[in-house]
């Protein structure tokens, strides 16, 4: 039985036809995963949120099936990542096979570094992710979903951004402060708004099978370069919730779109590769080529894209709605600050520059992955089957193997939101990149150190066994009282006490100081997307002030 | 890491070296050849390690081709 998406009641809201324009804080364009994430981060901030979608229903199919742990991170945050985790199918070893050897010709482990909240990857369906955040978004006051509401027309001013909405009962106006456009791959606000959206199109197409089937198979990924039961080509397999199996074939660029996607043609392939006795159902089949794209820029005066209205990649290296949540979690916590006047729009400068470094670093990382699945030359193709062959013997091949590079957080090193290292440091984590989780216990309870982050802005002040000065602590409280505030959070060793005045965390595996390579009276400052904006050997309170001007976009404005 | 790619004179034997390459390709195929080199390219490619190196090496070798 095929899966049937959930619908939900189009709205016809009270302003269509009235001639009356109807005004809004932030206006969110696509209820996808990304715009969901979108305004449920914006509106846990405090900001009041409109998501219009066209459509009245879920995804049509699996569609984005793995989610990296830098997204299941922000998902934590914002309440629903434990959903997820429990549902999800969690895997972190993947295979590569080449031609009919039982054996693979490489492994790899997701998980080098253990000790963290969230698993490596999980894999589920995108309409469960798009089901838990709209179960999110439900206890929300501030944030209204309008479901059949189409955006056919767009004017962006320097103050306001104007929005034609059609409906099923008529048309009407908005006009919000600002409009973030997560309304996917073939955005119409793009278009509308003649955006440029270059790159290029790959001469291939990919058959996607989800078929639900009981045979035993172990929760790995699963790739296979040129075996006979797809010969010449890839295939990839991965494990999702009830059963559902995702079966990947490249089926090359000449095909009939219509016939390879009917159940009769897709039969004989899946029993090719998994035995003729293999009873299975058909959960939703699918063919689509793809694109390395990226939009010009991601933000103007009042418009903001986010997803893959601003970038496409090829979907090895689950780059695409992974990357599409760092977007949103790079942008909540600055179109908050300078929404509500704490920060210049500079801030939201950042957004765009930042992530446009993700966005290009995501594109070239996908486009070789692409380039070694499916070779574009004849020596390309005698290259990749060369380092497949050495790899049967030589450990060194395996590392040329590209079945995809699986998704991680692009780091920032030059935005100008960070502080450069005054102090000499080897290694911890440096200016412009995402924290890295670690366990702590806190007031007796076993805890994760990112789970102390996000929100605002954080300090880790790392006390020694005799704990904190009370200057220094005088110090850390002012901090906590400016304008845009500084939490401070102090980090001790196991069996010293905790603090009276400031929460503390207590390093009960050491791993906090390991992982930062911290020594006593360091000091981290976060930014409130858990990134690293500066860090010092010594706590210098006026440091630390000039620091946040810059992270929140106020470098000119040091005193 | 010395990352300056040598174009002088650094093979003991050359004579020998050469004939290494030539006998590799013994008895093969076009098609063959293709992928004999591509091997040893990538073999070479490893123990040389650098990517600075190899980059070079590539541009050299491109422009040795091209401005014939």
């Amino acid at each position: 039985m095929p899966y049937i998406p959930a619908k939900y009641a189009t709205v016809v809201p009270k302003f269509v036809s009235s001639g009356v324009v109807e005004r809004a804080k932030i206006v969110v364009v696509g209820a996808g995963p990304i715009g969901l994430a979108m305004a449920l981060d914006l509106s846990l901030q405090g900001m009041d949120v409109l998501v219009l979608d066209r459509s009245s229903q879920l995804s049509d199919g699996s569609r984005a099936i793995c989610y990296a742990k830098r997204p299941l991170e922000i998902m934590d945050r914002l309440g629903f990542a434990e959903k997820m985790v429990e549902k999800g199918v969690n895997w972190h070893v993947g295979r590569v096979f080449f031609k009919d050897d039982p054996d693979p010709i490489y492994s790899f482990d997701l998980l080098p570094l253990k000790d963290q909240k969230q698993p490596a990857m999980i894999n589920i369906q995108q309409y469960y992710n798009e089901e838990f955040t709209i179960e999110a978004l439900a206890e929300r006051d501030n944030v209204e979903i309008r479901w059949g509401n189409q955006v056919v027309g767009i004017d962006e001013g320097s103050e306001h951004v104007t929005v034609d909405v059609e409906t099923d009962g008529g048309t009407y106006q908005i006009k919000a402060d600002w409009l973030i456009a997560c309304d996917g791959a073939h955005s119409p606000i793009r278009t509308m708004m003649g955006r440029t959206f270059e790159g290029e199109t790959f001469q291939d197409n990919f058959l996607i099978a989800d078929v639900k089937f009981k045979k035993k198979h172990p929760s790995e990924r699963h790739f296979w370069f040129d075996p006979s039961f797809n010969p010449g080509q890839s295939v990839l397999l991965h494990k999702q919730p009830d059963d559902v199996w995702r079966i990947d074939f490249q089926v090359g660029w000449d095909i009939d779109r219509d016939e390879i996607v009917k159940p009769e043609n897709v039969t004989p392939r899946i029993k090719a590769m998994l035995g003729d006795d293999i009873e299975f159902d058909y959960e939703w089949i699918s063919v689509y080529t793809f694109n390395c794209r990226r939009i010009d820029r991601m933000a103007t005066d009042r418009v903001m894209f986010a997803g893959d209205a601003a970038h496409l990649v090829s979907p090895f290296g689950a780059r695409g709605a992974n990357t599409g949540f760092q977007d949103t979690d790079n942008l909540a916590w600055k179109l908050k600050l300078v929404d509500s006047g704490l920060a210049s729009t500079a801030l939201l400068e950042s957004y765009n520059s930042e992530r446009l470094l993700a966005a290009d670093i995501n594109i070239v990382n996908s486009t070789r992955s692409t380039d070694f699945i499916t070779p574009k030359s004849k020596v390309s193709g005698i290259f990749r089957d060369s380092v497949l062959e050495l790899s049967r013997e030589y450990p060194f091949a395996r590392l040329f193997i590209n079945s995809g590079r699986l998704s991680t957080p692009v780091p920032y090193p030059h935005s100008t939101l960070n502080t450069r290292d005054c102090d000499q440091w080897d290694g911890g984590v440096a200016p412009g990149t995402n924290a890295i989780d670690a366990p702590i216990s806190h007031k007796g309870q076993n805890a994760w150190l990112l789970d102390q982050l996000g929100w605002g802005f954080r300090g880790l002040y790392f006390v020694g066994p005799e704990g904190l000065n009370d200057k220094v602590r005088q110090e850390l409280i002012e901090l906590a009282k400016a304008a845009v505030p500084i939490a401070t959070l102090l980090v001790v060793p196991t069996g010293a006490e905790e603090d009276s005045t400031l929460p503390t965390l207590v390093d009960c595996k050491g791993l906090v100081q390991a992982r930062y390579n911290t020594a006593e009276g360091d000091y981290y400052l976060f930014r409130p997307d858990q990134y690293v904006a500066a860090r010092w050997q010594k706590f210098v309170p006026g440091n630390v002030s000039n620091a946040l001007m810059r992270a929140i976009g106020k470098s000119g404005e040091i005193a | 890491m010395n990352d300056t790619l040598i174009l002088d004179p650094n093979t003991a034997d050359p004579d020998d070296a050469y004939q290494c390459i030539i006998d590799m390709h013994k008895g093969l195929d076009d098609d063959e050849s293709h992928a004999v080199n591509a091997r040893l390219i990538l073999i070479l490619a490893n123990h040389v390690g650098d990517k600075n190196i190899i980059a070079k090496a590539t541009v050299v070798a491109r422009k040795s081709l091209l401005e014939k």
